[in-house]
């Protein structure tokens, strides 16, 4: 259906990269949480895009596809005095590292942007297709 | 008579539904731009705006229009690659009727979306369209000025 796919098209990945910005965003609210009892701190998530297809043609979105969890190490800190500490006086933060959450911020919001130029592209291309022969 | 009239129409409305085709595609690479293992894809617009007007040219050159496009690949530089047309029926569903984008910048996670080249085709697509939009705009009013003879 012409260009009213568009807004589809931008709308999911929108939808998508808001997702991954909100991951983001309890990756770092969670970058210094500490172990509970069981010894298992926060594990960074990771949101995994897949194509979306609609319709046909090559018109295809984005839909997250599903969120992983990290399996790197647990940063350990030698501080015996942490309620938190095991019996070896370890705590175990969680694996978040915070500059590669910000990188990922980052590139989120640029795409966020991007594709809300082409949806504001698309409308005016319509409005003016509305206007056709006056 | 009166298809001599409207055949230029006809012409720019072809060219305006293969336009808002590329659009859609072209939105389609940006949304994807962060999906792993997704390939642009683009298609070449002039050959098949060629194919469309096919029929439809000889109408227009004996019209006087000076319609008639130029079909043959022609590539502007050794190193650049013949992108082939869409198929002969006009519609972009036919299979092979798309081309693949190679990687510019080669990524680990196999997307080949150069955001800069989606982006500024896009633009350019958006240009290209919007004038089209005035040719079929000026052509009907000139119709239109001719049927009221003011």
């Amino acid at each position: 259906m012409s260009m009213f796919s568009i807004f589809n098209v931008s709308g999911s990945a929108v939808s998508a990269q808001s997702q991954r910005l909100n991951v983001v965003a309890s990756n770092l609210a969670n970058a210094d949480a500490v172990a509970g009892p069981d010894g298992q701190a926060y594990k960074a998530r990771q949101v995994v895009f897949q194509t979306l297809p609609m319709g046909g043609d090559a018109t295809a979105g984005v839909k997250v596809n599903a969120i992983t969890e990290s399996n790197q190490p647990f940063k350990r800190i030698h501080d015996p005095n942490h309620p938190s500490a095991d019996a070896d006086g370890y705590v175990n933060y969680s694996n978040v590292n915070p500059v590669e959450e910000m990188v990922n911020m980052i590139s989120a919001s640029r795409s966020y942007q991007n594709n809300i130029e082409v949806m504001n592209t698309a409308k005016s291309l319509l409005l003016k297709t509305l206007q056709m022969g006056q | 008579m009166f298809a001599n009239l409207t055949s230029g129409l006809d012409f720019h409305a072809k060219a305006l539904v293969l336009r808002a085709d590329r659009q859609r595609i072209l939105a389609s690479n940006i949304a994807n731009a962060d999906t792993p293992g997704y390939v642009a894809r683009d298609f070449n617009f002039r050959e098949t705006l060629g194919q469309m007007t096919k029929t439809s040219g000889s109408e227009l050159s004996k019209a006087g229009l000076g319609l008639t496009l130029q079909t043959s690949t022609s590539t502007t530089h050794p190193r650049h690659v013949e992108l082939p047309a869409v198929s002969s029926n006009g519609t972009l569903s036919g299979t092979g009727a798309l081309v693949y984008a190679t990687q510019s910048q080669p990524s680990v996670d196999g997307n080949s979306v150069d955001l800069d080249r989606e982006r500024a085709s896009f633009v350019d697509n958006s240009v290209r369209y919007e004038s089209t939009l005035r040719f079929i705009n000026g052509q009907s009013r000139t119709i239109l000025s001719a049927i009221q003879g003011q």
